[in-house]
């Protein structure tokens, strides 16, 4: 059977999604996108700039067939992320919406209060909720007692690339969560993504790890492998960790003894 | 007489009696690729040609761009 997994009445395969922004032309992003296999990516609301006619559309350089996922990106309150979720479902003529609700410029943490509450109005607009959240267990708790359809904590700071600074309160929110959880924002490079994986994160959501390497196609397929490979460890159950050693070869039958 | 109002933030002039779908015409922009909002409330595209643009309107046009 296949390992799948689903937000709402959607079924995915990969268990990568990647952004579309910081990538140093559309193209690149383009060949990234296909490397990492991903079927959702993410894409910002921003005010049209009336003066620059004809410019390239970013949606003419990602491959048809994916789901686009609008997120509410720099955000400061409910009600500007509720009017950038509406305008991102004016948009892209779906229900999905990645929610942020950010409460500080410098490290980007969400406003858990804001986010709580323009989740519990966006899910009774009938949106499809997927909260971008702090590694905290009680603010999990709360969107999903609100309807989200999915918790994505964060690992780090957004864009930071510090990997998972709090994988113990990861283990919590996957323990006591119904929906899928999603690590979204912090990773690094490859090994971030499998650790978030062998956690059992469903998904893994990220943006600046693949378009600021220095080869971003190269590194989107590098987590994809990452992706996959912790979610296989993950599935295969790893042994567990002790303190000395447990020989792996007999300890009798030597010679010369 | 034109109407001033307020688009993407900025005081402008506009026609009289434009309707959303007129005002994108006037602004040469096609209507698949953006999203349009009339003082903080979302006109979906099937009410672009009925909607009418009035004096002080806030104005916001917005569409999909590069982000995480």
């Amino acid at each position: 059977m296949a390992d799948t997994w689903s937000i709402g009445a959607r079924t995915f395969t990969s268990r990568l999604l990647v952004g579309t922004g910081k990538y140093p032309d559309f193209a690149t992003m383009q060949r990234a996108h296909v490397a990492s296999g991903a079927e959702i990516v993410t894409v910002a609301v921003r005010r049209l700039d009336l003066a620059a006619k004809g410019e390239a559309s970013l949606l003419e350089w990602i491959p048809k067939g994916l789901v686009l996922l609008p997120n509410t990106a720099a955000c400061f309150t409910a009600e500007e992320a509720i009017r950038t979720a509406r305008l991102g479902r004016e948009l892209g003529m779906g229900d999905l919406v990645k929610l942020e609700v950010i409460g500080d410029p410098r490290t980007l943490f969400p406003d858990v209060v804001g986010l709580v509450e323009a989740a519990r109005a966006l899910v009774k607009e009938g949106f499809t909720v997927l909260p971008y959240t702090n590694d905290d267990p009680v603010t999990a708790r709360r969107l999903e007692e609100v309807g989200c359809a999915a918790i994505m904590p964060l690992g780090a700071p957004i864009g930071s690339g510090l990997g998972l600074r709090n994988p113990t309160n990861l283990r919590i929110i996957l323990e006591a969560a119904r929906v899928p959880v999603l690590v979204d924002a912090g990773v690094g490079t490859a090994s971030d993504a499998a650790i978030a994986m062998e956690l059992g994160a469903a998904a893994i959501l990220m943006n600046t790890a693949i378009a600021g390497a220095q080869d971003p196609v190269l590194m989107a397929e590098a987590m994809r492998d990452g992706v996959t490979a912790g979610r296989k460890a993950f599935l295969a159950g790893r042994i567990p960790m002790r303190l000395h050693a447990a020989a792996s070869s007999p300890m009798t039958g030597l010679i010369g003894r | 007489m034109p109407i001033q109002v307020r688009l993407n933030g900025e005081l402008r002039e506009l026609p009289d009696g434009l309707t959303v779908a007129g005002l994108l015409a006037h602004l040469g922009i096609k209507a698949p690729r953006v999203a349009v909002e009339v003082n903080e409330a979302v006109v979906t595209r099937d009410r672009h040609d009925a909607q009418r643009i009035g004096p002080g309107d806030a104005i916001e046009i917005v569409a999909f761009v590069g982000g995480g």
